[in-house]
Order: C-alpha cells, then structure tokens, then sequence
C-alpha cells in the first residue's frame, strides 16, 4: 500500500446472515470517516458498482460448498490482505453445528430425495481454505474490535488477540458469575476481546468468540460436569458456535 | 454484472442480473423475450443453503432464540420475537404486559431501523440516478449525515433495550435478562423526539422522487387485530378473511421452483404480498394521526396496487412506529418498569437441567417483521429439545408475486424502453420488495417434488 493513494476495501459474504456488514452501517459517523481513509470498492450489500482490484478484502461467512472454496482462493490471490470478519469466517459460527451431523443426514432433513442435488461441504472458517491476515472475531462484530483492527492494519501493524477469557473482562464489569447464579456460561473457556457483552446484558457466554488458545476446556467442563449437567448439553454449549468437538461426537452418536 | 443494450428492440429482450445488489443475500433475475414472446421470467435465490432446520433439531429450546437470530443480520429481532412466541406457545409460557410492551416496542425499533435503511441506502440511489450511496455521501452529505442520524436513533433503540439490534441479547422466553436502564430509555426517548423533524424532512424528500408507475391487484396478506394495526400479535387476515395463525400452514401452499432455493408460496393457487404495502392496505384505519397524514402528502391510498409504492408504505409505517414508540416510552418512563415483571433467567437453573419433563408440544409463532408476516415453529420432546422446526419467511411469500409483477411489467415496457431501462425498472421492482435473501434461503422443510 502506498501512502499517497488510499488503500483499496473490498467486502465479500460467504454463507451467513450479512449482519457482519450492517456492523459497518450501524458505525454510523465512524463509518463516513472510513471513506476518507480508504475507498470502498465492493461492497454488494449497499452497492452496485463492483470494483476489480482491491488490497483489503474483509470477508464474512463460512465455506460451505466448493464454490465457495474457488471464490475465496481468488480473492485470496488478489488481497494484499485478507481480513476474516465475524464468528462465521473466523470459527465457522453457527453454521458448524451441521457439522454435527453426518453432512448426508442434514442434507436429507432438509432437501428430501433431492438431498443429492445440493452442493454442500462441511462448515469451515476461512482460514482452513486459505491464509488470513487479520481476525475480527464475534457474532456481530464488536464495534470497538472493528475499528481496534481497521486502525492496525491501515498503520500496518499486526492485531494480536487476546488470549485470556472473557471472564476476566467479566470481573472487571462486577457481573456476578453466571455459576454463582445456578447459570451455565461459555465465560470461562472463551476468548476474551468482547468486553462480556452479553453478560453485562443479563445473559451468559454463548463462546461465539471461540476458545482461548490453550483452553481450559477441560477444566471448565470439570466445572459443568461437576455442577450435574448432562455431557450432551454440555457439548451442545461447545458446539453452538465451535464445532472443534462435533465430528467425534457424530462418532460417539454411531 | 449486467448485461444489456441501449437499443429498443420490441421483440428481443434478455436481462440477466448475476448478483442482485443492494439487497441483503445473493439473488438473480433472469428474463428472456424472443420474438415478442416472454420465454423466461425467474427471480432466483442462489444463496448457499444452511441448514437451519437440521441444525436446530437435537437443540434445547433455549437456544432457538439465540440460534434464529442469526438467521438474518437485519431483521435479527423480528426473528427473536417469532422464535420467542413459538417457543412460548410449545412450553406453554405466558408474558408480562410489561413485557409484551417492551417486545413491541423492539419491533418497532426494527422497523424504523430496517425501513430507513431500505429508504435511503437501498432504494433512494435508484430514484437519484446514481449506483450507491457512497457517491451520495459528497453529492447529498446532509441528507447521508439526516439518514444516519435516524438510523442511528434505531440502532440505540435495539441497544438500550436487548443490548445490541443485530442478534439481541437479552430478549429471551418469558421477559427480558435485565432491565433496559432508566438513562437508556431516556435519552432513546429525547432521540426519538428529535427524529420527528428528520421524519417530516425525509417525507418531503421522497414527495419529490417519483415512483415507477405499475399497476398489479393482488391478494395481500398481513396480520390484524382489532386493539391495533397489528405487527406482534393478530390474526392472519387475506382478501378480508381472518385465520388464525395456529392454521397458517392450512392458509397458504409453498411449493419449489428447480431454479431457486427458495419456495413459492400461494393462496387459493394465487401469489399473494406480505410487508408493509400490505399491512398499509389491510389496516390503514388503524394507522396513527401523523401516519395518514403523511399518506396523505405522499399521494398513498389503501389498497394501492403499484408495488413500488412499498417504499412508501414503509415511510408512513416509519412514522406510524415512531409515534407508537414514543407513548410507549412515555408510559414506561411515567410508570417505570417492575423487575419481577421483566426479568428472567435465559436459561433453566443449572440444578434443574435434565430433571423436569416438559409435555410434548408444538408451538407457533408469527410477528409481522419489515418485509413480512414471520412464522416460527418449533416441535419439542419432554425434555424439550426441538425435534422438528419450520420458518417461513416474508421474502419466499413475496417471490412468487414479484415473479407475477414482472410477468405484467415487462410486456408492458417492451418497445418503450432500452434493454437497459427494462432491466434497471426490474432491479428497482426487486429492491421495490426490499427482499431478505440470506433470510429466504434459511428456509427449513423444502421438500422438493
């Protein structure tokens, strides 16, 4: 990127709700102040005119299908950097608990007989097809994080993430723990970087961030298992937005 | 990537719009004439499947809510309240009225956020000639800076009450995690006050732009209720006639289309419309002062067949919500909210998980969201995890009348308009629906035939 022309933002949605996008229509004034740093090309969701040539591709969404897997790996050559962006992208989202089941067994819960016309993959994040540069985690991104990470990679910096859990930024907003409520809460094993926002709200820890590096998993499941609650529930607190365990537990199902 | 000609040509005409822009997921449409003959004429939804069906089988139905959401980025709220009522219905869970009025008011908020955005980030470039709002932000940079103050006015909404507007936070079966903030409320409230003039502003902008002109009756669907023009709760009412919405799946047929993923849904055989054209033509009297008034200036009289005019519609429904907004605020900050009213747990005790056996039921749910009627449904077991789920979404109910309105409009452009014209009227038709694709696709029972 040179420092005189203005770099060159591309967004593109793979298979998600495109609520990662509207982030950037709910940054409001935020959002007219990026147009002086940088010039949006492509942007589909609010625009018609589709830019060629770009240096930052911010791409939201899973793979899903082979298509898919083409698509980004072109974008991919294109970018100078490749900025993966929300839950879907970063730990594939939602969109892995289908990877829970057996890919044939969804297909045909959902399409019948003609389950064999529907072209579909396991759910990955982007980075199991290619290399991404930067992670802007949460489902929706958090505004802060957005701007945190927009503001590194324009000064060309990296964006380490946190790698401690959100219960430490729990503490630090004096929410009373989830457990000491009789709750369960994905807090203690989720990577922190969202300010607790959905505690602050009265809810618990969906883990839609993804794990810490090297979890506790294990140790918060000590704590689940001790608290009585079933291991398929359990499991299903994992899964909701990281599929790291599905693939054994459809083998566990068998 | 359009493809097209300046050239009129009576005979020939091919439209072939890849990638649908300035609408939320991935559609096409694709329209042939030959020799003066309509061969083709299909809206299609190309968006990836996802399955939404499959993943929420094996799931608690507390998580329904939270997984639901996310079928949509735009209208997460709409589909939280529908998830939330079926999910209520199945447990047999009644609300507050507390918490039935901070439910509307969400809706509300979802409206007026939703229906700005379409205004002006979505239709308004078409009606000032110009490909996307970004050129607008240097042309027109008060009326950006008016729309993303209004828009911004939504958003908080959506934040004081569940936490955020995309996939809210604490909206949940039975009330509400914690307690929307007295502070919140009231600077929402002084917001909402100051929007007002941006609404007058913004009603005297769209008087100025002119709508295609197009006529097609169809059959109109949204719900009503006597109490109010009805967006959280009703009967389903069409040509008149009121079902229940416990009997939607006997109201109206979906069936599939090989071209798209999304499915075609009738009444009586017919296409029929949902979204705000419709609830403006089934219940206009119900509407508020400043709502017909505002009608009124920009020329709109129920029933109003021309569904370009569905922008309009959603401006009066714009200020219809906001003044509905502002006296619930009002009677909330007089009165102020009663904890034990509102708030509950998103979850079951984790001591009581597993241990109490729930009745086998199936419950329903609808709200009228900003493109449409929404229906949630949702099968549990006793230890109410869902065993079957269905969603029926506003845009697959209004693809097989944009289907209809292309089939009478583009016989009625051919020889008067270029190629590109005709393919320009089409894209604005599209848009005109403000259609929700990524939500179209999430669609959970196709069963093709």
């Amino acid at each position: 990127m040179k420092k005189q022309s203005k770099p060159r933002v591309a967004f593109f949605d793979f298979t998600d709700c495109e609520g990662c996008q509207l982030q950037f229509a709910n940054m409001g004034q935020t959002f007219l102040e990026l147009t002086n740093l940088v010039d949006i090309v492509s942007f589909r969701e609010i625009m018609s005119e589709e830019g060629q040539d770009y240096d930052i591709a911010i791409v939201e969404g899973s793979i899903t299908t082979d298509n898919d897997v083409t698509r980004i790996k072109k974008i991919r050559e294109k970018a100078k950097v490749l900025v993966a962006f929300g839950s879907c992208a970063t730990i594939a989202g939602v969109n892995g608990i289908k990877n829970r089941s057996s890919l044939e067994l969804a297909k045909k819960r959902v399409y019948g007989d003609k389950a064999g016309t529907i072209n579909s993959i396991k759910a990955m994040p982007l980075d199991a097809v290619v290399k991404v540069d930067y992670y802007i985690l949460n489902c929706p991104p958090y505004i802060p994080e957005i701007i945190a990470v927009l503001k590194a990679i324009l000064m060309g910096k990296p964006y380490p993430l946190p790698n401690y859990a959100v219960c430490v930024e729990c503490k630090m907003n004096e929410n009373v723990c989830r457990y000491e409520k009789d709750q369960e809460c994905m807090g203690p094993v989720t990577r922190a970087g969202c300010n607790s926002w959905c505690i602050n709200n009265g809810n618990r820890c969906y883990g839609c961030r993804g794990l810490v590096e090297k979890p506790a998993s294990d140790a918060a499941k000590d704590i689940l298992q001790k608290y009585g609650l079933k291991v398929e529930d359990i499991l299903n607190s994992f899964t909701l937005y990281n599929d790291s365990m599905g693939e054994k537990y459809d083998q566990e199902l068998k | 990537m359009t493809k097209s000609s300046s050239k009129i040509d009576p005979q020939n005409v091919k439209v072939d719009v890849h990638y649908l822009t300035r609408v939320e997921g991935h559609g096409n449409i694709v329209v042939d004439v030959k020799e003066g003959k309509l061969t083709k004429c299909e809206f299609q939804v190309i968006e990836s499947p996802r399955f939404f069906e499959s993943m929420l089988v094996g799931r608690s139905i507390w998580e329904a809510q939270h997984l639901t959401s996310r079928i949509c980025g735009i209208c997460a709220c709409g589909h939280t309240l529908a998830s939330i009522k079926a999910a209520e219905d199945a447990l047999g869970v009644t609300p507050s009225d507390e918490v039935v009025m901070l439910r509307k008011l969400l809706l509300y908020t979802e409206m007026l956020d939703s229906h700005i955005l379409h205004i002006y980030i979505l239709v308004a470039p078409d009606l000032l000639g110009v490909k996307s709002v970004v050129p607008l932000i240097k042309t027109h940079r008060p009326v950006i800076d008016m729309a993303l103050r209004m828009k911004r006015m939504s958003d908080y909404g959506g934040e004081v009450l569940a936490g955020r507007h995309i996939h809210p936070i604490s909206y949940v079966i039975g009330g509400l995690t914690q307690l929307p903030s007295r502070e919140g409320l009231e600077k929402l409230y002084s917001l909402m006050l100051e929007s007002r003039k941006d609404g007058e502003e913004t009603v005297k902008i769209i008087k100025t732009l002119k709508f295609p002109e197009f006529q097609r009756p169809t059959q109109y669907m949204s719900l009503t209720s006597d109490e109010e023009y009805a967006m959280y709760d009703g009967d389903l009412t069409v040509n008149g006639k009121k079902s229940k919405v416990s009997d939607y799946r006997k109201l109206f047929m979906e069936s599939v289309v090989d071209y798209s993923r999304a499915k075609i849904s009738r009444i009586n055989g017919q296409s029929y419309a949902v979204g705000a054209l419709s609830r403006f033509n089934n219940n206009f009297d119900q509407l508020n002062k400043k709502a017909k008034a505002v009608a009124k200036e920009l020329g709109l009289k129920a029933p109003c067949h021309n569904p370009y005019l569905n922008t309009a519609a959603q401006l009066v429904e714009w200020v219809h919500c906001l003044e509905e907004s502002i006296t619930i605020l009002e009677k909330i900050l007089k009165d102020g909210l009663k904890e034990d009213k509102v708030v509950v747990a998103s979850w079951p005790k984790r001591s009581e998980i597993g241990k109490i056996k729930y009745k086998p039921n199936t419950g329903k749910g609808c709200v009228e969201v900003p493109r449409g009627s929404l229906f949630h449904e949702y099968t549990i077991d006793d230890t109410a995890h869902i065993t079957a789920a269905n969603c029926v979404i506003p845009t697959n109910q209004n693809m097989g009348n944009l289907e209809d309105d292309m089939r009478k409009i583009v016989p009625e452009l051919l020889g008067k308009k270029t190629q590109e014209e005709i393919t320009l009227s089409l894209e604005m038709l599209a848009r005109a629906y403000d259609p929700c694709i990524s939500c179209a696709t999430h669609l959970l029972d196709v069963k093709f035939v």
